[in-house]
């Protein structure tokens, strides 16, 4: 009982963690119907981003945890973004007109890419950052206990802020509105005097500083990463949007949490080496049995 | 306006500073901040050169784009027509002349060749198999698969498995192989090939991946990471070791002093056999019903569903064809290895496989053959770039997508004209 609710917890976190990287597959695929295959690997770059800038402020002497996650959350979050923005100007959008499977193509590309970039400039090693948050809340319940750091704590906190920001912005704010009308219907809007190419920008950015959120958020928790993390959660965060509905973002945030439940069971129940095998597995059944996921509507074809 | 017809210096210097100031976003924290530790080391210096070159390319761009070379250049590009060069009926391809020599060539050079060459070529033969039943894959029927080292590993893991717990060797496992490589490329296709392109990419990762981890955690039957021997091919049942357990060795046989290339030469010329049966047959189906139909369906898979083609179908023999070619290529690898685990079917395999497919020109034969070979022995040339290897290719696959997205190797098919005779 106690390894399930401990499990539970973990799960969740780990789930809001896949939503937020999630969002950026999601909205991606909504507003130019693209499988953005480097977004794991932005989310990668935000990792490395996030303990060059605990490593810049130690440096600086500031040692107050508020003011170092604070800064590390915008340092990371304006220079992944860049890395968003940068990304679709140069491997993206020159192919606006081309064949998807050219555009995916370039996306593995780019995905090769960053991971050697990254590879190259910070070594092939494992990295990792010192524990800034420790303590926990323990509940007993019967003979075991259930743990709940306030590092997960804190991440649940931000993700779900994190969330509902861009909620608010997609729903209230003009640039929100200009994005849904661009994923609705990309001509009409061009047509109605919105600057597509504009909106299909900033919906990267956007993306990439909700993976960066996510990779400050994982990185102050796990504490170890390396070039590589990129591509499993990567993955992971295109399944979570797939069982979702891909193209919505309740439902990029809805499956991160149900995938990450239920791997997070799949690991303390049955057997945690074949959690990425039952994660990936899942992928393969969605798509086979529900490809429009729980959200989504069933995507038309036409000539 | 006079501006547009001359060069407008203003902006361009306006592009390259923001070109500048990006760069010097993007790149300044990662490689301008190198970690150590829970501290940290400076290169300001790479970063300043990094910056400096993006803006001179920036700054290159922007001018030329503006200049009446860089205009048509452009225009080129947008009315770049895709497709194929159609020849005359009649016309004889030089390659009639061309294709005997390098037969000839590829048959004797294994015995003047030395043994290093000789393993690099083995290699690159590896890859042109691999590539040739992705260019199936990929590049006929347009169906974008990243798992395509699941396949390959079955073809490896087969031999190794089948010679550890069935005692089956080089020559049943070969067959074999293709069969099962083909049989799982059917099942997983078959539920997986109704679904959208883009789906089924990322259903194929997922497939890879999976083998792979299966291949890794399954230690009771695989040996996990430690990996399993593999056989070596046999001679009518001479033996390529220095002793041999049953039987007498090759090089007794024929009275022959022991050498280790004897091997890698025997590899090499039942490798270079397949590759030239396989490029037969692939050669043939392209211009069969079938692989039209593949073509037709990569092209307009609307168009064919309502002329009645059976796009599962279809789909489902091109995915396991190439399925098939990939598990012979596995056989060998793990023959030539002598060994083969997990570590060898990563998802990187799979990007460089697909890298030889889009380089060498999405459907081209030829381009298939000469991009395997670039790209696998180019690497062993040079060895001082290993760490560049995977950007180059990523590189080479966003510039190949935006500059030529069809491949350097234009295809080429026969026209077609009516017999004398036939129709009045």
């Amino acid at each position: 009982m106690d390894i399930v609710l401990q499990q539970l917890v973990n799960g969740l976190t780990l789930g809001s963690v896949y939503g937020l990287i999630a969002i950026g597959y999601t909205m991606v695929y909504g507003i130019i119907g693209m499988i953005n295959f480097a977004h794991g690997d932005v989310y990668m770059v935000s990792s490395y981003l996030t303990a060059i800038a605990i490593a810049l402020f130690s440096f600086f002497g500031l040692e107050s945890f508020p003011i170092i996650i604070f800064g590390t959350l915008i340092f990371t979050i304006i220079v992944t973004g860049a890395y968003g923005w940068v990304i679709e100007r140069v491997a993206y959008r020159p192919l606006r007109n081309s064949s998807r499977l050219s555009v995916l193509i370039s996306a593995i590309g780019m995905s090769l890419i960053l991971q050697n970039y990254v590879q190259i400039s910070q070594g092939a090693r494992q990295q990792g950052i010192p524990t800034m948050l420790t303590g926990a809340i323990r509940f007993d319940i019967g003979d075991g206990f259930v743990q709940i750091t306030y590092m997960k704590l804190f991440i649940l906190f931000a993700a779900f802020l994190g969330m509902g920001v861009l909620t608010y912005i997609i729903q209230k704010t003009k640039l929100g509105r200009m994005c849904r009308a661009t994923q609705q219907d990309r001509k009409m809007a061009s047509i109605l005097g919105i600057n597509t190419d504009r909106v299909i920008s900033s919906v990267f950015v956007i993306g990439a500083a909700m993976a960066a959120l996510a990779g400050v958020l994982v990185t102050l928790d796990y504490g170890a990463f390396d070039f590589y993390v990129g591509f499993i959660i990567g993955i992971k965060a295109f399944t979570a949007a797939v069982l979702g509905g891909i193209g919505s973002l309740p439902g990029a945030m809805l499956g991160g949490v149900i995938l990450g439940l239920s791997e997070a069971l799949f690991a303390g129940l049955i057997s945690s080496d074949y959690k990425d095998v039952f994660s990936f597995s899942l992928l393969v059944i969605i798509l086979i049995f529900r490809p429009s996921g729980l959200l989504g509507k069933p995507e038309v074809e036409k000539v | 306006m006079s501006q547009e017809t001359g060069i407008n210096i203003a902006s361009s210097i306006k592009d390259t500073i923001i070109a500048g100031l990006l760069a010097l976003i993007v790149f300044g924290p990662v490689v301008g901040i190198l970690l150590d530790g829970y501290g940290f080391e400076t290169r300001f210096d790479d970063v300043a050169w990094i910056v400096a070159i993006v803006m001179a390319g920036r700054f290159a761009i922007s001018v030329f784009v503006q200049t009446e070379a860089g205009k048509k250049f452009i225009y080129r590009q947008l009315i770049k027509e895709d497709g194929v060069t159609v020849t005359a009926p009649d016309y004889k391809s030089k390659m009639r002349y061309i294709i005997p020599i390098v037969i000839i060539i590829g048959l004797i050079a294994p015995f003047i060749a030395s043994k290093y060459v000789l393993t690099v070529v083995i290699l690159g033969l590896i890859y042109v198999l691999l590539g040739l039943g992705l260019n199936i894959v990929v590049g006929l029927a347009g169906l974008l698969d990243l798992g395509f080292v699941g396949f390959y590993a079955i073809g490896a893991y087969g031999l190794a498995l089948g010679y550890e717990y069935l005692g089956l060797g080089f020559w049943s496992m070969l067959p074999l192989a293709a069969i099962m490589a083909g049989v799982a490329g059917a099942i997983l296709g078959f539920p997986v090939l109704r679904m959208h392109g883009d789906y089924l990419a990322i259903v194929t990762l997922g497939f890879g991946e999976i083998i792979r981890l299966v291949l890794t955690n399954w230690t009771e039957f695989t040996h996990g990471p430690n990996g399993v021997s593999a056989p070596l091919p046999t001679l009518f049942g001479l033996e390529f070791k220095r002793r041999s357990r049953d039987g007498t060795p090759f090089h007794e046989f024929f009275g022959l002093s022991y050498d280790s290339a004897f091997k890698y030469i025997f590899i090499y010329l039942v490798l270079f056999l397949v590759v030239l049966a396989v490029l037969y047959v692939k050669h043939r189906l392209t211009r069969m019903p079938i692989g039209r139909a593949w073509e037709a369906l990569r092209e307009d898979e609307i168009a064919c569903r309502s002329l009645g083609l059976n796009h599962v179908l279809v789909k489902l023999s091109a995915f396991t064809l190439g399925a098939a070619t990939g598990g012979i290529a596995g056989v060998f690898f793990a023959t030539y290895q002598g060994f083969v685990n997990p570590s060898s079917f990563t998802f990187f395999e799979s990007a460089l496989i697909l890298a030889i497919v889009v380089l060498g020109g999405m459907g081209s034969t030829l381009g298939v053959v000469i991009a395997a070979f670039v790209l696998t022995v180019a690497p062993e040339m040079l060895r001082e770039f290993a760490d560049y290897r995977v950007l180059m290719f990523g590189i080479l696959m966003v510039v190949m997508m935006i500059w030529k997205p069809r491949g350097l190797v234009r295809v080429t098919r026969k026209g077609f004209a009516t017999r004398k005779g036939v129709v009045k």
